[in-house]
C-alpha cells in the first residue's frame, strides 16, 4: 500500500510543497545577530564612533528587543493581538525598582540583586498577565486587543496612585500621598512621579544578556510540545480541539510567559534609569513594540530583533525630525502592510529579489531547461 | 557526531510489519498516570453483558458480537431554534466495525458526528462511549477518551509541518513539562526523539516519510486527506470518525482509500464510522450502514439490503413517476377538500409533515 501512495505523491507532485520551518537555522541567526550587533557596538564605541546620545540607548534598545522577541509569542505564535505589552513592562519595572530598593538595605553584591529583582519583576508581571489572561482569553481577535488595550491603561493608571516608602525602615504603601512621618530621601515610587532615587545597575551587557536569555526562552517554546499545541490552536482552533487541545490553557500560556518576560524586561528598563515615570509605558510604548513585532514580521524572531534596533538607532541619528516620528511609524507600518497584501506589488518585489540571488541556483535551472528542450526536439 | 548518525538510521530503520504496534502499546499508555488524565484502557476482549444480548434490529457483524460495542447512541436528536435538525438517532456501533452514514445534502450527517464529538451539545438522547455516558464531556474529553475524527472541509495545522502535525497529536502521550520545554532539558531531548520516532512510524505506514519537512498546507489535496487521517490516529483513538474521506478524489484514489481504511481497521483493531456520498465505497467497506434523511433514520441494514431499499432510492433519487402522478392526485383531492368541494378524504398514506 505505502509503496502505491507514495507514487500517487509523485504524481500529485511536492512541486508547490512549502519547507517547513527550520528551527536551527532560526536560532543560529538570532544568536549570530544579538552576539554580532553587541561586539559591533563596543568596538564602535572604544573606536568613539558612537555618540553619547546613541551610547544611552544601548540598554532600551536591548530591552526593546526583548519586548519584540516576547511579543512575537503572543502575535506570531499564538496569533492573538495584544497591545497591553507596556502594561506588563510597567509592573515588571516598578516592581523590580521596588526589590532592588529593598534588597539594596541588606546586599550590596549588584548583579545578585540585578538577577533577583528582575526575577521578581517576572514573577509580578506573570501574575497580572495570568489574572488579566483568565478571564480575556475566551475572546479574539479585535475584541482581545480591546480589552488588552483597556487592562494596559489600567494597570499604567493604577501606578499612577500608588505609594511606597520606608517609614523607620518598615516598607509601607498608600494610595495616596499621605504616608506618615516619611521623609522625601526615603520615598520608592511615588505617584505620578514615579519611580526617584533608583540605583541604576543595567549596563549594554545585561542588557545582551536578557536578549539572549529572552530569544532562547521564545525559540525553546516554539519548538515544544506546549510551542506546537500553540501554534495549532492559532492555525485550527476545531482541530486542535478534536485531537484533545485544551485552548484556553495554551492561549494563557503564551499570554502569560510573554508577560513574564516583558516584566523582566521592564525591570531592566527601570533599573537604567534614577527616575521613572509611570507615563513612560503608555499606549504609544505598546504600539511601538507592536510595530517592532510587524515590521520584523509576524512570528519571525531575528527580523523583530532587527526591527527593534533600527527603530530605536534612527529617530536617534535623526533627533531634529523628532515631531515626526510617530506620523512615520504610521506611515510605514502602512506601507509594509500594503506590500504584503498587495499581489501587483509583492509580483515586483519578488521579481527584484530574484534578480539578487545567487546565480548557480539560475544555471542550473537553463541548463535543464535547455537538455529538456534538446530531448524534445 | 557518532550518537548523531545512530539516531538517524534508527529513524528510518522503523519496523512497521508488527501488526497493531499502537493498539498494543495502548495498553500501558493509558496506565500511564502522567499522560493528562487519558482515559483508563477498558479490555476490548470483555464479554458482551448476556443479560442484554444483541437483538436482530442490532446490525452488528458476527465477528464483534461476542464484545461489547464501542459506540451506543439512544434517541439522539438536537434543535436549532424551532428547527429540529436530528431526531431519534439510534446506532449500535460494534468494536471493530466499519460502520457508514449515508444520506443526501442536508440530512444531518455532519450535524450527527458534531455531536458525538460533543461540538453541538445534543437537545436529547444519549451516547455511551465504551460502556460510559459522553454526558458533561467537551470535545477535548471526547477526544481524551478514544474518539477521534476527521473534517469534511480538511482542518489540518497548515503551517506546522507535516511531521509537526503528527506530533501535536501525540501531545498527551509526550511526557514533559513547560519549564523542560523551555530550557530544552535532557528530559525533553530523550521524549522528543520518542515521539518523533513514533511519528515516523505512523509516516511510514502511510507512506509519506518524504513529505515529513514540508507545510501541511502545502501538500498535494489527496496527501492532506491522507494526514489528517494519520492525525487522527496518533491520538490513539479506539473509534475513528471519517466525515467523508473521499470527497474530492479520483475512482483510483478512493480504492486506494478503501485499502487504506480496511487497512487501519485490521492493523490498529479499532471501529470506524464514515460518512460518504461516494456509494462505491461505502458499499465495498462497510459493514452497516444506517440512511439518514431529513435527520431521520429511514433505512439501516446490511449494504445488500440498503441498495435494494425503496425508501432509500427514493431518498436519492427522488420518487418515481408512478407515485408522483399518485401523490398528484392526492394534492388534488386535498385542495379539493380545503375548498369544500369533497366531503371525506381517501383513506391512505399521510403526506410528509409540513416544514420537515
Amino acid at each position: 500500500m505505502a509503496e502505491r501512495i507514495l507514487k500517487n505523491i509523485r504524481i500529485g507532485g511536492l512541486k508547490n510543497a512549502v519547507k517547513g520551518n527550520d528551527y536551527r537555522k532560526e536560532a543560529t541567526i538570532s544568536y549570530c545577530i544579538l552576539i554580532g550587533g553587541y561586539i559591533l557596538l563596543q568596538i564602535l564605541t572604544a573606536a568613539g564612533l558612537v555618540g553619547h546620545n546613541l551610547q544611552g540607548q544601548f540598554v532600551p534598545i536591548c530591552v526593546y528587543i526583548s519586548l519584540a522577541v516576547s511579543l512575537n509569542l503572543v502575535v506570531g505564535i499564538s496569533g492573538e493581538l495584544s497591545l497591553g505589552h507596556a502594561g506588563f513592562m510597567a509592573v515588571g519595572a516598578f516592581s523590580g525598582i521596588l526589590m532592588s530598593r529593598i534588597l539594596l538595605q541588606s546586599m550590596s553584591f549588584e548583579p545578585a540583586i540585578l538577577i533577583i529583582s528582575m526575577l521578581f519583576g517576572a514573577l509580578m508581571a506573570s501574575v497580572a498577565g495570568f489574572i488579566i489572561g483568565i478571564p480575556i482569553l475566551g475572546l479574539r481577535g479585535d475584541y482581545l486587543a480591546i480589552v488588552t488595550l483597556a487592562f494596559g491603561e489600567i494597570i499604567r493608571n493604577f501606578m499612577n496612585v500608588l505609594y511606597f516608602g520606608f517609614v523607620d525602615g518598615k516598607l509601607r504603601f498608600a494610595f495616596n500621598h499621605t504616608i506618615e512621618g516619611i521623609e522625601d530621601t526615603d520615598r520608592i515610587i511615588t505617584g505620578a512621579i514615579g519611580a526617584t532615587g533608583t540605583k541604576t545597575m543595567a549596563s549594554f551587557t545585561w542588557g545582551l544578556l536578557l536578549c539572549l536569555f529572552t530569544v532562547f526562552i521564545v525559540l525553546n517554546l516554539k519548538n515544544s510540545k506546549q510551542g506546537r499545541a500553540i501554534m495549532s490552536i492559532r492555525d485550527n482552533r476545531i482541530a486542535g480541539e478534536s485531537i484533545g487541545l485544551d485552548v484556553r490553557k495554551y492561549k494563557l500560556m503564551a499570554f502569560v510567559v510573554s508577560a513574564a518576560l516583558a516584566g523582566m524586561a521592564g525591570c531592566l528598563f527601570g533599573l537604567n534609569y534614577s527616575t521613572l515615570v509611570p507615563v513612560k509605558f503608555n499606549f504609544n510604548t505598546s504600539v511601538l513594540v507592536l510595530v517592532f513585532v510587524v515590521l520584523g514580521g509576524v512570528g519571525n524572531i531575528w527580523g523583530g530583533i532587527i526591527a527593534a534596533t533600527l527603530l530605536t538607532i534612527l529617530p536617534e541619528t535623526f533627533r531634529q525630525f523628532a515631531d515626526y516620528r510617530m506620523l512615520t511609524y504610521a506611515i510605514v507600518l502602512i506601507l509594509v502592510m500594503i506590500g504584503t497584501y498587495n499581489p501587483a506589488i509583492k509580483s515586483r518585489m519578488n521579481a527584484l529579489f530574484a534578480k539578487f540571488k545567487p546565480k548557480k541556483k539560475k544555471d542550473d535551472g537553463k541548463v535543464k531547461k535547455k537538455k529538456s528542450g534538446k530531448e524534445e526536439a | 557526531m557518532a550518537d548523531k548518525k545512530d539516531k538517524r538510521e534508527e529513524l528510518m530503520d522503523i519496523d512497521i510489519s508488527d501488526p497493531g504496534h499502537a493498539y498494543e502499546n495502548r495498553q500501558e499508555i493509558y496506565y500511564n498516570d502522567n499522560v493528562g488524565g487519558r482515559a483508563v484502557f477498558v479490555d476490548s476482549k470483555e464479554q458482551y453483558d448476556p443479560d442484554e444480548p444483541y437483538n436482530d434490529q442490532v446490525y452488528i457483524p458476527e465477528k464483534d458480537r461476542d464484545k461489547a460495542p464501542i459506540l451506543e447512541v439512544k434517541g439522539l436528536g438536537i434543535d436549532f431554534g424551532g428547527l429540529t435538525a436530528v431526531d431519534n438517532f439510534n446506532l449500535t456501533l460494534g468494536r471493530t466495525e466499519i460502520g457508514g452514514l449515508i444520506g443526501p445534502n442536508g440530512a444531518g450527517k455532519t450535524t450527527i458526528f458534531n455531536m458525538l464529538t460533543k461540538v453541538y451539545e445534543p437537545t436529547r438522547g444519549e451516547i455511551f462511549f465504551d460502556g460510559k455516558s459522553t454526558k458533561g464531556m467537551n470535545t477535548v474529553d471526547i477526544n481524551k477518551a478514544g474518539m477521534a475524527r476527521t473534517f469534511q472541509n480538511i482542518r489540518l495545522f497548515d503551517k506546522l509541518t507535516v511531521e509537526e502535525n503528527i506530533k501535536v497529536a501525540l501531545h498527551h502521550t509526550t511526557n514533559y513539562g513547560l519549564i523542560d520545554g523551555m530550557l530544552h532539558t535532557p528530559k525533553y531531548r530523550h521524549e522528543e526523539f520518542r515521539i518523533r520516532k513514533e511519528a515516523m512510524k505512523y509516516l511510514k505506514i502511510f507512506g509519506m516519510t518524504k513529505t515529513a519537512d514540508y507545510r501541511a498546507g502545502s501538500l498535494p489535496y489527496g496527501a492532506q486527506r491522507r494526514l489528517e487521517i494519520m492525525r487522527a490516529l496518533a491520538t490513539k483513538p479506539k473509534l475513528l470518525l471519517l466525515d467523508e474521506p473521499a470527497a474530492g478524489m479520483n475512482p483510483s484514489e478512493t480504492t486506494e482509500l478503501m485499502d487504506t481504511i480496511r487497512e487501519i481497521r485490521d492493523r490498529f483493531q479499532i471501529g470506524i464510522f464514515l460518512i460518504e456520498h461516494d456509494m462505491s465505497l461505502v458499499m465495498g467497506i462497510c459493514e452497516g450502514i444506517v440512511v439518514l434523511n431529513y435527520g431521520r433514520v429511514i433505512a439501516k441494514g446490511w449494504p445488500e439490503d440498503i441498495q435494494s431499499n425503496p425508501k432509500v432510492i427514493e431518498a436519492y433519487l427522488g420518487k418515481s413517476r408512478g407515485k408522483m402522478e399518485e401523490e398528484e392526485k392526492k394534492e388534488d383531492i386535498e385542495d379539493a377538500l380545503k375548498k369544500g368541494k369533497l366531503e371525506s378524504a381517501p383513506s391512505g398514506k399521510p403526506d410528509r409533515k409540513e416544514g420537515e
